[in-house]
């Protein structure tokens, strides 16, 4: 994953609360490999009727080059699927901003380059007006946690690991290989602690790491 | 210096060290996959790293399971084939469709003694808190949390807030632990909990079962919180003792004694706290779009006239999915189907609740009940328990998601209305505009008998009175 600080683009409204990951990406969709690519299945039942042709007012179609959406709070909220941000990411966003995001949501957010930028309700409804009228170009800056709308700059809140972590597109299985020796310290004291923590059908395989399992 | 939570216990236990940021690398003693876990076994297939511990790795087909016949579409299959394929390859023991343990995975993992109180488990969905009613620190994740745990073991996590709901009173007849999640839902919002660990406690909490503490645990999400949890006691090790998984002998007696030290110092202070007096909860159920729209089945529905700013758009938009009018009462709600299963509630003591209400009577609408495990199946069969659902007029099926996800085929129509057992009345959850209403067995049993949403304590006095 490539890290990113600055990033100018599109920003549509999607006036709504507890836009959950199930109306992100319904299920159906979900055994489809990523790799054929999952910006269609975006929001797919408000962007499609009920025999699949698109409504052409939904904010995303019309403005389907937006790389910015603003909504309102709880986005995200619900199942872990991180699918949902495969859609958003797949279609071309790159930053979502609301009021409060669903916990795993924001994470997987992190977890695939897309910024979650918490911003205060009454901004929000400050910015959606802006948007009324359609589409405008927003400015989104990581390094100082602001975004420019027309001439308005309002900052937003993210957790200083997560900024760390979109910048410089760190990759977190990389970075725990650095702490293999503490892990394995770790998994020694804990098992004897606890002999347990290795259920007790499985306590045959071996005790340092990887080994197989003995039923 | 406060007393420590058991937030803090379980915390402090699988902590192998923080970084100056103030995220803790954990370890993680169980990782249950799934088939939705494709995309995590492709992206360490990707890197051409192995599962560091398959012996702490357990897969179980659910998701997409078919609960009638063979798999919908090819698709399915394949989902359910590929997580046979990739456990297969890492060595880890998977639970399949052929498997007497298959069930839905927040449901086998304590059948099976794979949950304890005391460890740490991640699951690739946000209904893994369920295993906190055991005293465990399990929480939901996301794919590329699930490669980093099938790669490491560990996961980066920071400490969420904590936050105590402390339940007095009892529970009245007919009303149970979905009533009671459902109830701080409402009163705290679907947002209410983010960034917390929940902590379940009070004499009300104590008093409920394993099943009924899984299902308030497992609701936990619904109102924001990744984690829930109940201190472990004896009702607790009363359910793990003699489970497949679980210590015996000598470290039976070690491991009790570990748990029994995991409760809440009484000293310990909480970020937040929220008090509920269970005595004052009626059957609920939910009117609108997210978990929040919960009402006693008792009231009407919310008028958005009378509400301001989002709030007002936002139940104008539910009611219109939901093809609702306001101010008329809940009862009124006619059904067009029921649906009893999920991993909220399909356990042995959900369908036993079902069964009261439905012995002796007939659905008025269709249905389907799917219980949680293949064992829950057996045992409710060797209750008699599918004969009364079956004889009700409802279909008794395999066990698996379902329709509370709508993966496996299973969904419900456009338009249509179910009662329905499971955690999530969003839109399109159970298939696109399918409407959804949420609610505990007892209550779904009800609304098939009438027809309509229905107070089951009428039903349940009526039995009383014969």
């Amino acid at each position: 994953m490539s890290g990113w600080s600055n990033h100018t683009g599109l920003a549509v409204a999607l006036d709504r609360e507890n836009v959950d990951t199930d109306q992100l990406i319904p299920a159906r969709f979900m055994s489809t490999p990523r790799s054929e690519g999952y910006g269609d299945f975006l929001l797919y039942d408000f962007r499609n009727d009920a025999h699949g042709n698109p409504t052409p007012d939904f904010p995303l179609n019309a403005v389907p080059n937006a790389s910015i959406l603003m909504s309102r709070r709880n986005f995200g909220s619900g199942s872990s699927r991180e699918a949902a941000v495969y859609a958003l990411v797949d279609f071309g966003i790159r930053v979502v901003i609301a009021p409060s995001f669903g916990d795993i949501f924001a994470s997987n957010s992190v977890n695939n380059g897309l910024l979650p930028a918490r911003v205060s309700e009454a901004e929000v409804d400050a910015a959606i007006a802006m948007l009324a009228d359609g589409a405008k170009e927003v400015t989104v800056d990581l390094t100082d946690k602001t975004i420019r709308l027309g001439n308005t700059t309002i900052e937003f809140t993210l957790d200083d690991v997560w900024q760390q972590k979109l910048i410089n597109g760190w990759d977190d299985i990389d970075l725990t290989q650095n702490h293999k020796q503490a892990i394995a310290a770790f998994r020694a004291q804990h098992v004897q602690r606890m002999p347990w923590a290795i259920p007790v059908q499985q306590t045959n395989f071996r005790s340092a790491g990887r080994g197989t399992v003995s039923q | 210096m406060t007393g420590c939570r058991l937030l803090d216990k379980l915390w402090d236990a699988h902590e192998i060290l923080r970084r100056e940021d103030g995220t803790s690398l954990l370890w993680v003693d169980r990782h249950l996959v799934h088939e939705g876990s494709h995309h995590a076994f492709a992206k360490i297939a990707e890197r051409g790293v192995p599962v560091a511990e398959p012996g702490l790795t357990f897969g179980v087909a659910d998701h997409y399971a078919p609960t009638r016949g063979r798999p919908a579409t090819d698709a399915i299959a394949r989902m359910i084939t590929t997580l046979a394929a990739n456990t297969e390859k890492h060595g880890i023991t998977c639970f399949g469709l052929d498997d007497p343990r298959q069930g839905i995975v927040h449901v086998i993992g304590p059948e099976q003694g794979l949950t304890l109180p005391g460890l740490l488990i991640n699951c690739g969905d946000s209904h893994t808190s369920t295993h906190g009613a055991f005293g465990a620190l399990a929480f939901g994740i996301g794919a590329t949390e699930v490669a980093h745990v099938l790669a490491t073991q560990t996961v980066w996590q920071k400490k969420p807030k904590a936050m105590r709901i402390d339940v007095t009173g009892r529970l009245g007849p007919g009303v149970g632990a979905k009533d009671l999640a459902l109830a701080w839902i409402a009163k705290l919002g679907a947002d209410g909990a983010r960034g917390h660990a929940i902590e379940y406690t009070g004499p009300s909490v104590r008093a409920l079962s394993m099943e009924g503490r899984m299902t308030l645990c497992n609701l936990s999400i619904e109102g924001g919180a990744r984690f829930g949890m109940i201190a472990p006691d004896e009702t607790t090790f009363a359910y793990v003792k003699g489970r497949p998984f679980a210590p015996s002998g000598a470290d039976w007696d070690r491991a009790v004694g570990q748990w029994s030290e995991l409760p809440s110092d009484l000293d310990a202070e909480f970020e937040t706290e929220v008090t509920m007096d269970a005595s004052e909860i009626a059957p609920i159920v939910t009117w609108g779009t997210t978990p929040e729209d919960a009402l006693p089945v008792t009231a009407t529905i919310p008028d958005p006239a009378r509400m301001q700013g989002s709030a007002a758009d936002r139940a104008r938009n539910a009611l219109d999915y939901m093809g609702l009018t306001p101010g008329r009462k809940l009862t009124e709600i006619a059904v067009d189907q029921v649906f009893i299963g999920s991993c909220t509630n399909a356990r042995i003591e959900d369908l036993r609740a079902a069964a009261a209400v439905l012995a002796g009577r007939r659905a008025k609408v269709p249905g389907i009940v799917s219980p949680g495990s293949q064992q829950v199946k057996a045992q409710a069969e060797a209750e008699g328990l599918d004969r009364i659902f079956i004889d009700a007029g409802l279909d008794w099926v395999g066990s698996g998601c379902s329709m509370c996800v709508a993966m496996n085929g299973d969904h419900v129509e456009p338009g249509k209305r179910c009662a329905s057992t499971t955690n999530r009345n969003f839109r399109g959850r159970q298939g696109r505009d399918a409407r959804t209403h949420l609610m505990s067995p007892a209550m779904v049993a009800a609304a098939a008998v009438t027809g309509h949403l229905t107070d089951v304590r009428e039903l349940l006095k009526e039995r009383e009175v014969a």
